[in-house]
């Protein structure tokens, strides 16, 4: 030992570094750019056809430009409903906070396309609810929601979340002492909001908006649902529809799509990037919230008007999915007489792609969080407390497949495993591998921000100690960092258990037979027209969803503040 | 057991020099204080004996190993030495026996003499019936102990203690203080001790270093250091010396010299050799000051200040002829002194700072 000191302490540092920097440019780096190689070099053989092809389409065109419209227009009304609400919320001193927070961000933890088929079930003619009502409209009248407004409507109450929640942390981290100094001076709440806290709160409301506008271009659920019916594409449901419809030949067309439409969402990216940086981190230490404001008599209205909304926006449409889940058929009134449990039991004991994808999506949702846990522990470490620059610059690239839409990394995926894996020689498309891949791909940024977080909130002499006492990195890792992390390692894998869980994008372009997901086996059932077994199919994964979201009262006060998003 | 050899340690952060040609000498079993105000570059100078930072230039030898240089760097796992932190950095997640057994089990001691030597260790900080607590259930002075004996259950040849009392209590800490000297004279181990309370220093050390800066101002016993401060910068830091601009006017071969402070005349301490004639800087403090009858030799102050201790006043005040010097002196009870009154003060003791150091 005294001839090599350090030899083997310095071979596990070195050798966990370079391991991590390997994973993330296999799970990140490598994916995107045999995506762009693709654009420009199809087949193998460079040539710009494809871009010319594809640009000179004029379905290209329309499609790119309905993606801009319900993308637009779904952050707006995202930033209004989501921006109004942050304010109630954080500033003044409405009763039930927690209760109404947690209903509130639920939307953005369920699955995009089961809430487009809640919505789906307020309208229309065939709606079970209405019937049950006695006020659905004649049969054959359109159903309002498969129009651009629909998609708008729908993607800006999923995402309205996004921007409360980016708002909430801004707007927490404000400090008390400007709010109370404007008071202090004679300014009425009315003016303070409108001249000290709007000011201020612009930076985090335009990374909010800027986040919200890349997972509505990105979303692919909701424009599916209420855009194919009536024959209006936007980029992603464009790119599944070609991917279907020509299958792998179409590749290079698809790639070039999927380039245009990840150029699309960095305009976003870069711009709630730049936001983010722009806060600033020094007035965040100081954790004391902001007095609210007290509303006073304007208070009931205030709390009648919050739960107002999440009443029509969350409880309504589930009322009309769990009717539909609930009658014989498509069309028949729900009575007590034609109320029946058989969609259930369909999906859960009679089909067998529905049973099938029950464990696929469970294993996978529940691999792939252990996967990103155990990349995610070591990452943050050599992230926070070693503050390497190789994986600093490494880490930013972890962030592309999380942050660009769904169907690029999809895409990308198929590209890079459709041929057999060199030297092994197995061959992961149309097997479950890449669509766990993908996740772990996409979902890595998940779960490292939490991590990141509990790092943060951990004293490093906690390391040093078990350093000084002469462990090793592996040992430190496993006997004291792990240990200490678990919590907020538990909330992340919680996260992206519950994103994987409900996921559709990824896997309705590499979904196989055996290799299905619930949110392909959902899509399918509403496809084909089953819309009864889609609405119970549906209405069972949101019991999942929301048994897990509760499950995390019992980690209460061990997590670091706002790593998960229901929890106030 | 073992020495600490610190040859021209040098540490920079971006242009912030934190260590700034560090040497230092810790012999076998002495207990050695570094002493400084916040951010003279104590800590950076611990973190560098554990091995979690490297230096830029310079070299640390624990024993007769080199453990840092600019060729070779020991990590903190290899270096057999002992933290106490100032957090204690307990593990949350273990129990105290757990904490405590960590550095054995790493180091592949297995049952039984594991659970002995923990048994020991706990026994040596009094808390035998505590093994299956958690760090939690802990008041703060057993906290401080639990991490003493993960410490030294591994008999480390050196133990570094980074400010181990700045969190607890006065009263706590003046417990703990004489524990940690009992410690040091039962197990013998080398320990340097971090701090910036000179109290604890001089209460516990054998020696003591005075950091400023980056460097090291002074490094001798706390008595030579209150006595015989090397220049104003320590003489002002320890024991709140009052550095006075003086002449020599005669150098006695008996380490005395007479001196010339505003007008009187006087006689001090001062090194035997390389003290001359002519302006100098002299350490005086509250207790070699004396209040004498109005037209007696000494410096006439004018008093800002008469503070009520407990038992005696405290005077403080300005030369007169010099406002910028300040001065402060105790008074027995009962005190007739009033705040802007003129006294004259002797000067009974003082020390003339070596004449290298001036300033």
């Amino acid at each position: 030992m005294a001839n090599a000191p350090g030899v083997r302490g310095r071979f596990e540092d070195y050798a966990l570094l370079w391991l991590l920097t390997a994973v993330i440019a296999v799970l990140s780096a490598v994916p995107l750019a045999r995506l762009v190689l693709e654009a420009v070099r199809p087949g193998g053989v460079f040539s710009l056809d494809a871009i010319r092809r594809v640009l000179e389409s004029a379905t290209t065109w329309s499609a790119t430009g309905h993606s801009l419209v319900v993308a637009v227009g779904g952050t707006l009304l995202a930033v209004t409903i989501g921006g109004l609400v942050a304010l109630a919320v954080t500033l003044t001193d409405i009763r039930a906070r927690n209760a109404f927070v947690f209903v509130f961000v639920m939307p953005l933890l369920l699955a995009p396309q089961v809430v487009a088929l809640a919505w789906i079930q307020m309208f229309g003619p065939s709606s079970a609810l209405l019937k049950m009502l006695g006020i659905a409209p004649p049969l054959g009248t359109p159903n309002p929601l498969y129009s651009p407004g629909g998609i708008v409507l729908v993607l800006g109450v999923q995402y309205s979340p996004l921007v409360f929640l980016t708002l909430r942390a801004g707007l927490r981290a404000l400090p008390q002492e400007l709010i109370e100094a404007a008071l202090a001076g004679g300014a009425r709440p009315r003016t303070v909001v409108r001249s000290i806290v709007v000011p201020l709160m612009t930076p985090p409301l335009l990374a909010g908006v800027a986040l919200c506008f890349v997972s509505c271009l990105g979303n692919f659920g909701i424009p599916a649902l209420l855009g194919i019916p009536g024959n209006y594409l936007v980029l992603p449901t464009l790119i599944y529809q070609r991917l279907a419809g020509l299958g792998p030949d179409a590749l290079s067309q698809v790639a070039v799509l999927s380039v245009l439409i990840g150029l699309i969402a960095m305009v976003g990216i870069v711009v709630q990037d730049a936001m983010l940086a722009r806060r600033d981190f020094r007035t965040t230490t100081a954790a004391v919230e902001a007095r609210a404001f007290e509303l006073k008599r304007w208070r009931p209205f205030v709390e009648g008007a919050l739960w107002t909304l999440s009443f029509l926006t969350l409880m309504l449409p589930l009322v009309a999915l769990v009717t539909m889940s609930l009658v014989p058929a498509l069309g028949v009134p729900l009575t007590a007489k034609t109320a029946t449990l058989d969609s259930y039991r369909f999906v859960l004991f009679m089909h067998a792609a529905s049973h099938r994808a029950f464990v696929n999506s469970f294993s996978m949702a529940a691999v792939a969080a252990v996967m990103i846990v155990v990349i995610a522990v070591p990452l943050a470490y050599f992230l926070v407390w070693r503050r390497s620059r190789l994986l600093h610059a490494v880490s930013l690239v972890t962030e592309a497949p999380y942050a660009l839409p769904g169907v690029v990394v999809g895409i990308a995926a198929i590209l890079l495993f459709l041929k057999p894996l060199p030297i092994v020689g197995i061959t992961l498309y149309n097997t479950i591998w890449i669509i766990l891949f993908c996740y772990v791909a996409r979902f890595l940024a998940l779960g490292l921000r939490p991590v990141v977080s509990g790092y943060h909130q951990l004293d490093r002499t906690l390391e040093e100690a078990a350093q000084i006492a002469g462990a090793r990195l592996f040992r430190r890792l496993a006997t004291v960092i792990l240990p200490l992390v678990a919590p907020a390692a538990a909330a992340g894998a919680l996260l992206i258990f519950l994103t994987a869980f409900n996921e559709l994008t990824v896997s309705a372009l590499l979904w196989s037979t055996g290799a299905e997901t619930l949110g392909v086996v959902f899509f399918s059932f509403q496809q084909g027209g089953d819309t009864n077994y889609a609405s119970a199919l549906g209405v069972l994964t949101i019991c999942v969803s929301v048994l897990l979201m509760l499950s995390t009262i019992l980690l209460v006060g061990r997590l670091p503040r706002g790593v998960l998003p229901w929890r106030d | 057991m073992a020495r600490l050899t610190i040859t021209g340690l040098t540490k920079a952060f971006a242009a912030f020099r934190a260590l700034d040609d560090v040497t230092l000498e810790v012999g076998d079993g002495e207990f050695v204080a570094i002493l400084g105000p916040s951010g003279c570059g104590k800590t950076t100078l611990l973190r560098q004996v554990a091995g979690f930072d490297r230096p830029d230039a310079g070299r640390i030898e624990i024993g007769e190993r080199v453990v840092s240089s600019v060729a070779r760097h020991v990590p903190p796992e290899e270096r057999r030495i002992g933290i106490v932190f100032q957090s204690y950095a307990l593990w949350p997640h273990m129990s105290v026996a757990d904490n405590v057994a960590y550095g054995l089990t790493v180091t592949g001691v297995r049952d039984p003499e594991r659970a002995r030597r923990v048994k020991d260790a706990l026994a040596l900080v009094e808390l035998d019936g505590f093994a299956s607590r958690r760090p939690a259930n802990l008041s703060g002075g057993q906290r401080q102990r639990v991490a003493l004996a993960r410490c030294l259950v591994t008999e480390p040849s050196l133990v570094l203690l980074d400010e181990p009392l700045a969190n607890l209590d006065v009263h706590l800490r003046a417990s703990m203080e004489r524990e940690f000297a009992r410690f040091h004279a039962r197990t013998g181990t080398t320990m340097i001790y971090i701090t910036h309370d000179q109290a604890e220093a001089m209460a516990l050390a054998d020696r003591i270093a005075v950091m400023d800066k980056g460097r090291v101002l002074q490094y001798a016993t706390p008595s030579l250091l209150y006595r015989e401060p090397a220049d104003a910068t320590v003489a002002r830091f320890i024991g709140e010396g009052i550095v006075l601009p003086v002449t020599v006017a005669a150098v006695h071969g008996d380490g005395t010299c007479d001196i010339v402070a505003f007008g009187a005349t006087t006689r001090m301490r001062c090194a035997p050799r390389g003290v001359e004639r002519g302006p100098a800087s002299a350490c005086v403090r509250a207790a070699g000051l004396r209040i004498v009858e109005p037209g007696a030799p000494g410096v006439t102050m004018r008093t800002t200040g008469v503070i009520y201790q407990g038992g005696h006043f405290r005077i403080e005040g300005v030369v007169e002829s010099a406002p910028a010097i300040a001065l402060h002196l105790h008074v027995e009870e009962p005190c007739a002194l009033a705040e802007g009154s003129r006294v004259t003060v002797a000067v009974d003791d003082g020390w003339v700072i070596p004449a290298a150091a001036l300033g």
